[in-house]
């Protein structure tokens, strides 16, 4: 901010010094509320200008929320599984005809209304939380450990997951939401390894003794996909050899009550099933495990929590999310020493980066994803959460249907994967359709300051208040270029 | 204010662009890359969930082919529900009536057997294979096509390829830049608004890019949709839902691909392959998606009108489903695919399948048919020989790593390279 000379001269500078204070904590306030969080509901700005930096540093420290309602767990969402394969089965033994058979396990009628349950209370925790940072958090997190409920099996299970193995751990320890999530149902599940087998485990071992026709195998899905995404990243310097080593340290971490051989136990928890379990001694990464049985593949996640390429790649993907597409290697460079220095503690690691002068410029580096611009707008009006599906729509019409990015690699997160023309023809079609609904009980400008606050240029505030009517004034502020980014 | 038309709109967001930097003018983003009528275009359908080739392309003379397939087994040609006849091993569904009809005229190849380097059985993966070029899963962040439209010989070719779609597929991302087109309700945004929102975007170079390219494309598919009046008639009333959004889709991926001045490629994609349970044989649930593909074909030739002689249509898969039925009248993950190549620049009428057959011994892991046919080398050759793209830069830049994928001889009419 340039001052005009005449302020800066004698009784004038303690008041030149105030503007400045009071422009910059207005910046910070409008970049805690929209670049670390889900955007700014009603009064929200002027609460944080009091100290914005501490307002944020401040919700690092109450544990992190769950979302209302009876929401169901992972294990009762197995067991309904469970008991619809149950079903399947017996109608086949009653010598059902194929197609009562295939009716009898509707998966997607046992768990579209578990996952409409889980993602309305996601998004009403989104759009109503006092601590918007933690909720950004929540999802960063979530996404970093995908689950896509394209594949049927987990579309009940992703929000269990987030709620169970994510959200416990998202103000603790990195090393321990990678165990959890690890062991959860639904990563298990997704990424095949409940019936991954060793081909020295007692299981195999014992149908090559009756000469069986199949004897299963190794599932390398989720090892390597724990080196790539979850931990080392893609260039993280492992090899076939370590994808193959960790899928079979692995073997045996499976979810009771499961299909076929998988049936015993009822409960849908996770379970280590020793008899699937590669055994002996392993090398990772030029180290060698010892460990018997869960203990081994448990403690190499530990050490891969811990590896610099894993502190390196997390804060590489935390800077990219919250500074910019292109991450300044300084930053990153300090959030992932923060990281090792706290052996994996999350908090210091996000009081690293927001003690980055670079986080706390002005400029607008990231172009929402279609999931916070919804949500950034439903704060601003404040706007109800339907509770049932209809309250999911805009995700669709903006292609970001919760929990759905289609791949373990998550959402993309940068501009190019959301910015497409006609992408951007939905962002304004939607908004039009939000203004026609709720112009009425709103003033444009009002609403513009609220929630772009310094922000707000003044070619959009010219803008709006030239707007024909309520409608188009509330249609261009979330259009304007300053809405679609952070 | 005086009321605009969206055709004044679009003038005068051109004319306002031309006087900033950073805008860019709508007619001459309309002017995609300035092909000639007789210009090369290609099409490519990306089937998301694996699509059973082996009901789609049955071996009906294969002798293991019955005995695996069970109930969902086609019938030979000539019985009830029986296959449309290619040869004495293959038939295709009988669903499919205009691609029978496109074998009669030398204007259908189909590929069998064919599976790009991925041998794991995962959608995403096997997709991101298909789409990236590469050998394995996530090795990149752009598509093969994307990397090729950068090598188009001519001048202007950035702008060569539209993506059917609000996010544009991995196939399409990249250094080359793609528009998108998806069905909009843009007529409830009046065009007062859209000018302001318009003028508001002046000096922001992405946003002003992105809507002068909605708008134009947009436009272009409006215009398209008018021109098609008779095609719609012909694709039959009641069209409602789904089908009749494919539709739309297709037609604007024709009416973008007519224009003298479109882009050369489009892409679109289409899910709900992933055939598990109940798939059904001459009628059932892929039958009805069948239906609908090969109609929304006939749709994309009818509305090409000339341009389909010059037309080359690229429908695959990411991976094939396994030999036998399984438990719930469906079919798993399996490897080895069947593909589609069409169009009036095609050198059709034959099948492009090194046969590896269905007996236990010949399938893959004992469950999936055996690819024998690298997918690559088809989407080589048609790059090389349809859209002249040169061959150091085929292997360089768009299929590093592609050694073990020959060209194939003869796909195309008029091989241009």
């Amino acid at each position: 901010m340039r001052l005009p000379g005449f302020f800066l001269s004698g009784v004038n500078r303690r008041a030149a010094c105030y503007v400045a204070y009071v422009m910059s904590s207005t910046t910070d306030a409008v970049i805690a509320a929209n670049r670390f969080g889900l955007g700014a509901k009603p009064g929200e700005l002027l609460a944080l200008a009091g100290g914005a930096r501490d307002a944020l540093d401040a919700q690092l420290q109450a544990p992190v929320p769950q979302p209302a309602g009876t929401l169901k767990s992972s294990a009762q969402i197995v067991t309904a599984i469970a008991d619809a394969r149950r079903q399947q089965r017996q109608a086949r033994q009653a010598g059902a005809t194929p197609d009562v058979v295939a009716a009898a396990l509707n998966l997607g009628k046992v768990m579209r209304p578990l996952y409409v349950a889980d993602c309305v209370a996601r998004l009403q925790l989104a759009v109503t939380s006092e601590r918007s940072f933690i909720e950004r958090l929540v999802h960063f997190w979530s996404n970093h450990f995908a689950v896509s409920v394209d594949k049927l099996q987990v579309l009940g299970l992703a929000g269990a997951m987030e709620r169970e193995a994510i959200r416990p751990h998202v103000l603790g320890n990195f090393a321990q939401m990678l165990q959890a999530v690890e062991q959860h149902p639904a990563m298990l599940l997704y990424l095949d390894n409940v019936a991954s087998t060793g081909p020295q485990s007692i299981a195999a071992q014992r149908l090559r003794r009756r000469a069986a026709a199949r004897v299963p195998g190794l599932n390398e899905n989720l090892g390597r996909e724990i080196l790539e995404l979850h931990t080392l990243g893609v260039d993280g310097g492992y090899s076939q050899h370590d994808v193959t080593t960790l899928a079979a340290m692995i073997t045996g971490w499976s979810v009771e009550g499961g299909d076929g051989v998988l049936a015993d136990g009822e409960t849908g928890r996770f379970r280590f099933r020793e008899a699937l379990h590669e055994p002996g001694s392993k090398t990772l990464l030029g180290r060698a495990y010892t460990q018997d049985g869960i203990e081994q593949g448990q403690r190499a996640l530990r050490d891969l929590a811990l590896h610099p390429r894993t502190a390196h790649h997390l804060a590489t993907k935390l800077v990219r999310h919250f500074a910019g597409d292109e991450p300044p290697p300084s930053v990153v460079q300090r959030v992932a020493a923060a990281y090792l220095k706290a052996d994996g503690d999350l908090p210091a690691t996000y009081r690293a980066l927001l003690g980055c002068h670079e986080v706390w410029e002005p400029q607008l580096s990231k172009f929402k994803t279609p999931a916070d611009y919804i949500h950034s707008i439903w704060r601003a009006l404040a706007l109800p959460v339907a509770d049932n599906a209809r309250a999911l729509a805009p995700f669709d019409q903006l292609g970001q249907r919760m929990f759905a990015p289609g791949s373990p690699a998550g959402w993309p997160d940068v501009s190019a994967g959301w910015d497409g023309s006609s992408a951007l023809l939905k962002r304004i079609e939607l908004t039009h359709g939000i203004a026609q609904r709720t112009a009425s009980r709103f003033d444009a400008l009002a609403l513009a300051d609220a929630s772009l606050g310094s922000n707000l240029t003044s070619a959009t505030r010219t803008a709006i208040a030239r707007a024909q009517d309520g409608v188009q004034g509330i249609t261009l502020l979330f259009a304007s270029p300053e809405f679609m980014r952070r | 204010m005086t009321q605009l038309t969206r055709r004044d709109l679009l003038k005068h967001a051109a004319a306002a662009a031309a006087v900033t930097t950073g805008g860019l003018l709508l007619p001459q983003r309309m002017a995609f890359a300035a092909v000639g009528q007789g210009d090369a275009r290609l099409v490519m359908i990306v089937l998301r969930g694996a699509l059973d080739g082996l009901s789609v392309v049955p071996p009906v003379g294969d002798p293991a082919y019955a005995a695996l397939r069970r109930q969902i087994a086609m019938p030979p040609a000539g019985s009830e529900g029986g296959v449309l006849p290619l040869d004495a091993t293959f038939g295709l569904h009988p669903s499919l009536s205009f691609l029978a009809e496109s074998w009669q005229a030398q204007q259908l190849t189909v590929l069998h057997a064919v599976a790009t380097p991925y041998r794991e059985r995962s959608h995403f993966d096997g997709q991101d294979v298909l789409e990236s070029g590469h050998l394995r899963a996530h090795a990149a962040q752009t598509g093969w096509l994307n990397r090729a439209l950068m090598q188009l010989p001519g001048p202007r070719q950035r702008d060569a390829g539209i993506a059917l779609g609000a996010n544009i597929p991995l196939l399409m991302r990249g250094p080359a830049a793609v528009a998108s087109w998806s069905p909009s309700k843009l007529a409830q945004l009046d065009d007062d608004t859209l000018q302001r929102i318009g003028d508001l975007y002046a000096s922001d170079g992405l946003l002003s890019r992105r809507l002068a390219d909605a708008l134009s494309a947009d436009a272009i598919a409006k215009q398209a949709q008018a021109e098609d009046v008779d095609t719609q008639a012909m694709a039959g009333p009641g069209l409602r839902g789904a089908a009749a959004q494919y539709t739309e889709t297709v037609q604007a991926a024709a009416g973008f691909l007519r224009r003298p001045d479109g882009p050369r490629v489009a892409v679109f994609d289409t899910t709900g392959w992933d055939t598990h349970a109940n798939e059904g044989a001459a009628q059932g649930q892929l039958a009805q998606r069948l239906k609908a593909l090969d109609g929304g074909l006939r749709t994309l030739r009818d509305s090409l009108g000339p341009v389909w002689q010059h037309t080359a249509v690229l429908v695959v898969t990411e991976f094939g489903r396994t030999a036998a039925i399984n438990g719930t009248g469906g079919t798993d993950h399996g490897t080895g695919a069947a593909a589609f190549l069409l169009g009036g620049a095609v050198r059709g009428g034959r099948i492009l399948a090194n046969w590896p057959g269905l007996s236990a011994s010949a399938l893959y892991e004992g469950r999936d048919l055996r690819p024998t046919t690298d997918l690559r080398s088809v989407f080589k050759t048609v790059l090389r020989d349809h859209l002249a793209v040169p061959q150091r830069h085929i292997e360089s830049q768009v299929f590093p790593d592609s050694k073990a994928a020959p060209y194939v001889a003869d796909l195309m009419r008029n091989a241009s390279a």
